[in-house]
């Protein structure tokens, strides 16, 4: 039986459990892919219903309207339209809408309707509207629509049965398109009509997202309860994850020692596997737990609706700045790692917010500088208690988190004054209803962010580790040499002749030989300090007797100094890759680049200056 | 309630944007909240909807005031 796929498109409002509903007919399973030239994403997904049919699938970014004002919306209309270039106009569309929703739902679902193709209408989130008390007639929404409408639960098992029968059943007849388009007006009038005719809600919003949306919009108390919320993700980060990353750290050096064990000791591979692969390996997977947990925290919240109150309650401040609320988002998980940061921009529609806000996700402090902070902060600040209860070491690594966040806003600021098209940026934001989070979308979220994770930064780090133990190793010093054997090596070489750039700043060869490998991936830096320092063994065995050796050897202003630099510097390939990718200029990666290690430099060189004055 | 929304210039996607919404003539709308600094954004429900508009926004929409809700 080679009978042709049947090609159907989702499409639906933001927030429709269209993304929901796709993973319950796919189990899932996807290809994604960008639409050509733009960053909006293309799922497409198959299933095979009882009768053994298959279908295609492709999940279409959600839209309020065809009258598009998002380049995701663009892509929707144009698809749908059958204009999409290389893209076959779909044999059915299933518009899904939000059963406690169709106010606003239904005047969309009339636009598809006017496309005139082949159009089933799924009314998804049945159990809250029944839960709500709402009641649709569905057979004379189905009488007056002149299309087929199914009722579907996108979050429960079976929940899209109905859904399937139908698209398996015969493709159903064409909507009539209007001869003439519906003006807007004419298209609420209708919507309202539809509603009176077919639905009973007992009260417009839930009760529960009133009694919570006054807690959590509360003025004073909002912003009490956001502070709370993130000051525990933090400290959940930070205290949860130091187990797991030393079980790791252990488990990866054991690891190398017992593969690399049959290797005589001293040999050019043995050191190679030992220095270079599993320290780097251990390097990259040492962040995963950090990652992992605060990702945890934003699925979490992202799920059950939270974040964009959090978006509200701060888009005044953050509008002030030259960003939007709607920034929040991917700002939050830039303190992960930049790179999902940089790709959850893609919720901000509007072009302008969305380039201010990469071009500051590389301020906020991620994961990878914390290698780096930890280490300078151990050596060069004493554990002091100050006024009591504050730590001077906990004192000063928040004054680098905070001298990230507040040069982040600085600069959107910068970006908007220097900005020409001065037109009205809209923020115009849906608050969706509270919802418990579901475990199986928040492991499946959790999955897909490791993997990006792994992906695009393990390879990378792993490969220049690799590298920086070549240019280390290589050329071996001469039989009578005197000094350490990285002297003679092409990286010493290298950080001799850095070392006039950055003399001012106060780094020695040792910091800019290891800034090199460092550019490309900052965590490396620790590594490399401890390769360039000649030392053996574990990387913790390497951060302990390397803090003694630094706080030996630096003064005090160069190890500020260098804190300074981490602060700004971009130094990670990957997410100036992902800023070429989103983007999709080779002129933003020079600008961010650019002025980020601009900063960097007077900064550091400030830092530097004014230390070795005051000591 | 809602009168009616107005261009703020000609071709307004913002005006358009919010007409696509539910921003019409007759609509009830309320505002559930406001933003903690200096009242921005304002929290407006219109329908089972919630939407977060800046006053710049807002100001596009004029509405009668019904009896107080
Ligand atoms: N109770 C309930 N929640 C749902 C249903 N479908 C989706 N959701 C939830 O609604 C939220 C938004 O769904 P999502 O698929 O991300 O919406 P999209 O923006 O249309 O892709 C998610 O938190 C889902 O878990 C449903 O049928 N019932």
């Amino acid at each position: 039986m080679s009978e042709s796929v049947l090609r159907i498109a989702l499409v639906g409002n933001p927030n429709c459990g269209k993304t929901a509903l796709f993973n319950q007919l796919t189990g899932g399973r996807q290809k994604v892919a960008n639409y050509a030239g733009v960053t909006v994403e293309r799922k497409e997904g198959r299933f095979v219903a009882p009768s053994g049919r298959s279908f295609q699938l492709l999940d279409l970014p959600g839209a309020y309207s065809f009258a598009a004002t998002s380049p995701d919306e663009a892509i929707t209309r144009d698809v749908c339209l059958g204009r999409y270039p290389g893209e076959a106009a779909p044999d059915l569309i299933v518009c899904v809408a939000d059963a406690t929703n169709l106010r606003l739902h239904l005047r969309f679902v009339l636009e598809v309707r006017q496309l005139g193709r082949p159009v089933v209408l799924a009314l998804n989130m049945m159990d809250a509207a029944k839960r709500r008390g709402i009641v649709i007639d569905v057979d004379e929404l189905q009488r007056r629509l002149g299309v087929p409408v199914v009722q579907t639960v996108a979050v429960q098992r079976g929940g899209a049965k109905a859904l399937i029968e139908r698209v398996d059943g015969d493709v159903p007849e064409a909507a009539p398109s209007d001869p003439a388009p519906l003006t807007p007006a004419q298209m609420h009038a209708q919507v309202r009509e539809l509603l009176t005719a077919t639905v009973t809600m007992p009260r417009e919003t839930a009760a529960v997202d009133d009694a919570l949306d006054r807690w959590a919009l509360h003025p004073v108390m909002g912003m009490v309860i956001l502070a709370g919320l993130m000051f525990f993700i933090f400290q959940a980060v930070f205290s949860w994850a130091k187990p797991v990353m030393d079980g790791i750290q252990a488990g990866i050096t054991w690891l190398g020692a017992w593969s690399t064990g049959f290797l005589p000791a001293g040999s050019a591979l043995h050191s190679l596997l030992n220095d270079g692969v599993f320290a780097g390996l251990g390097a990259v997977l040492v962040f995963l737990p950090q990652i992992l947990i605060l990702f945890f925290f934003i699925l979490v919240l992202e799920e059950s609706g939270y974040l964009p109150r959090a978006a509200f309650l701060l888009d005044r401040t953050m509008f002030k700045a030259g960003l939007t609320g709607r920034a929040f988002i991917p700002l939050l998980s830039s303190f992960a790692c930049a790179i999902p940061g940089i790709m959850a921009t893609r919720s901000i529609n509007d072009p302008r917010d969305r380039l201010t806000t990469i071009m500051v996700a590389p301020l906020m402090t991620c994961s990878a500088r914390l290698p780096v902070y930890t280490l300078l902060i151990a050596a060069f600040i004493p554990p002091r208690i100050v006024g009591g209860v504050f730590n001077l070491q906990g004192i000063v690594l928040f004054v680098l988190y905070f001298a990230g966040i507040f040069s982040a806003l600085a600069v959107a600021w910068v970006i908007k004054r220097m900005r020409r098209d001065k037109s009205e940026h809209a923020l115009i934001m849906e608050l969706p209803s509270y919802r418990v989070p579901h475990a199986r979308d928040i492991a499946l979220g959790l999955w897909e962010r490791s993997k990006i994770f792994l992906r695009r930064v393990g390879g990378i780090i792993l490969a220049l580790t690799v590298l920086l133990w070549f240019l280390a190793s290589f050329p071996g010093p001469p039989a009578n040499a005197t000094l350490p054997a990285i002297d003679y090596s092409l990286a010493g070489r290298i950080g001799h002749l850095l070392h006039y750039i950055f003399a001012p700043i106060g780094f020695n060869w040792q910091i800019c030989v290891a800034l090199v490998p460092g550019l490309a991936a900052r965590e490396v830096a620790v590594a490399s300090l401890g390769t360039v320092y000649a030392m053996s063994g574990g990387e913790d065995a390497v951060v302990s007797q390397l803090g003694t050796l630094i706080s030996q050897q630096w003064s005090l202003a160069t190890a500020l100094s260098l804190l300074a630099w981490y602060v700004f510097a971009p130094q990670c390939m990957s997410t100036l890759a992902v800023i070429r990718r989103e983007t999709n200029s080779w002129r933003n990666v020079a600008i961010a680049a650019g002025y980020l290690f601009g900063l960097a430099y007077l900064a550091s060189f400030a830092t530097y200056q004014i230390a070795s004055a005051l000591s | 309630m809602v009168q009616d929304v107005e261009d703020a210039h000609p071709a307004d996607p913002i005006a358009q944007r919010l007409r696509e919404l539910g921003f019409v003539s007759g609509e009830p709308v309320r505002i559930v909240a406001r933003g903690p600094l200096g009242g921005d954004p304002l929290l407006v429900q219109i329908g089972s909807t919630r939407f977060a508009l800046r006053r710049s926004e807002a100001a596009r929409v004029t509405v009668s005031q019904e009896a107080t809700a």
